[in-house]
């Protein structure tokens, strides 16, 4: 797990206690997906990276795990998408 | 840390506050008994920049700061809840279009919502759905290129005159966001009459009858319409009714000192006895402490720091709250006098109890706060 994704679970572990997330774990899966933290995660993701989420960023897919909101944050940042953990 | 306002914020303030004690303030009143803003003063707040006043100058409008913009929504809601109502609807509209609508959505519309040439509006509710924002009913069936909408919005403020609305449906069963113009046809809107409170702020309800609108007036994405769109639009409403709360707790203190000074029972004024002066204390304190929280979640927000949107739900909860005693105890020191139209507690309470019921309950917010605690042990 490269900078950017243990940021990422940092942020994220607060929703999902008693779990250890794995990059790969669909968060939407795990049922505790609500608006509070969407709109946090997006602020979160900005914020932290220097990145701006757009409207055709809206995609489950970009927000599913770690690695995908890590690919998000590369992508918008320019930088090479990090190689898939597994 | 540093709980000052800079120069600039002290300097914006003073002109706020002159323009609404001058312009706003002693015609209020008379809008609140009229049931509407009249026009000129839509123009003169367009002709100051103070509709979409958040829009950055890329797209034409001024980008106050988020503290500035508290400044001024405290100021206006000071003098008039239903002119802060027509700041923060169409704020919302702006929002909403701001941070999810497309590129070619932001060069349209936002030059225009800034000039007031076109007003813009939110509309959530129904009937039947409220602070259960994923249970509207409105919705968008495909039809060649774009969508046809059919449903009922009710309670939205300001539909009555606004000419775009950021309207959320369920477009094939997904929450979504359209912006939808006054002129489509098959739009019709029938005023509301008779509210309890911000009287003058112009609510109607709307009937979409097989409303064609295209598709590039979505915004954002299918399914995103209230996770992230209704999401940002409500975070900006809050925290302009949280500034506006604190406004009207402003203004029933600032009557109370007046009218407890010159008020005179038993042979002196009643800011002499004791139980006046007890509720005129509480009443400072809980105006000061609901400032701070909203001077908090407007620093959070300009920020842009993952924890304002708790924030502006805390302060629009203490603010709205703060407003609903101080104006309830604004009356219990007016007396009689309180109870008729003759002094503005009397309007600033039943405007005060809307602010506990717009854009997000007490109780959902109740809920909300104590949640997101949970989560940060």
């Amino acid at each position: 797990m490269d900078q950017t994704q243990g940021k990422i679970k940092e942020f994220l572990s607060r929703f999902f206690k008693n779990h250890d997330l794995q990059p790969q774990e669909d968060i939407f899966a795990l049922g505790f997906v609500n608006s509070l933290l969407a709109m946090q995660l997006v602020a979160f993701v900005e914020k932290e990276f220097g990145i701006r989420v757009e409207d055709e960023d809206l995609d489950l897919d970009n927000f599913r795990s770690i690695e995908a909101i890590s690919n998000l944050v590369a992508r918008k940042s320019g930088a090479a998408a990090p190689a898939a953990t597994a | 840390m540093k709980l000052e306002l800079t120069p600039e914020q002290r300097s914006a303030r003073a002109e706020y506050r002159a323009f609404a004690q001058a312009e706003i303030a002693p015609f209020a009143d008379r809008w609140d008994r009229e049931e509407a803003l009249p026009p000129e003063i839509i123009r003169k707040l367009a002709g100051r920049g103070w509709l979409g006043s958040i829009v950055p100058a890329e797209h034409g409008g001024p980008g106050l700061d988020m503290i500035t913009y508290g400044l001024l929504t405290e100021e206006i809601g000071r003098a008039c809840s239903s002119t802060r109502s027509l700041l923060t609807v169409h704020d919302m509209a702006c929002q909403g279009i701001l941070r999810w609508g497309s590129r070619a959505q932001c060069e349209h519309w936002l030059p225009k919502l800034v000039r007031g040439e076109v007003l813009g509006a939110f509309a959530l509710s129904e009937p039947t759905a409220g602070s259960d924002a994923k249970g509207v009913q409105t919705s968008a069936e495909k039809d060649g290129d774009g969508w046809v909408v059919n449903g009922r919005k009710k309670w939205i403020t300001f539909a009555q005159i606004a000419d775009l609305f950021l309207v959320f449906l369920q477009c094939e069963g997904k929450p979504t966001a359209f912006l939808i113009e006054r002129t489509t046809p098959g739009l019709r809107v029938e005023p509301i009459k008779g509210l309890l409170g911000t009287r003058a702020s112009m609510l109607a309800e709307m009937f979409f009858d097989g409303c064609k609108v295209p598709a590039e007036n979505m915004v954002g994405r299918p399914g995103f319409g209230v996770s992230h769109v209704v999401a940002a639009a409500l975070e900006q409403g809050r925290y302009s009714v949280a500034c506006g709360s604190v406004g009207i707790a402003q203004a029933c203190l600032d009557a109370c000192l007046a009218y407890s000074r010159e008020r005179e029972q038993f042979g002196k004024p009643i800011f002499d006895h004791q139980l006046v002066r007890a509720m005129l204390s509480d009443m400072i304190v809980q105006v000061r402490s609901a400032r701070l929280m909203c001077l908090r979640a407007g620093y959070l927000r300009q920020m842009n720091d993952p924890g304002a949107f708790m924030e502006t739900m805390a302060a629009k909860y203490l603010a709205s709250t703060v407003a609903a005693k101080a104006a309830t105890d604004a009356v219990q020191i007016h007396g009689a006098n309180g109870c008729t139209d003759d002094f503005p507690v009397s309007r600033y309470f039943r405007d005060a109890k809307v602010m506990e019921i717009i854009e997000g309950s007490t109780q959902i917010q109740q809920m909300t706060i104590a949640r997101f605690d949970f989560q940060e042990l």
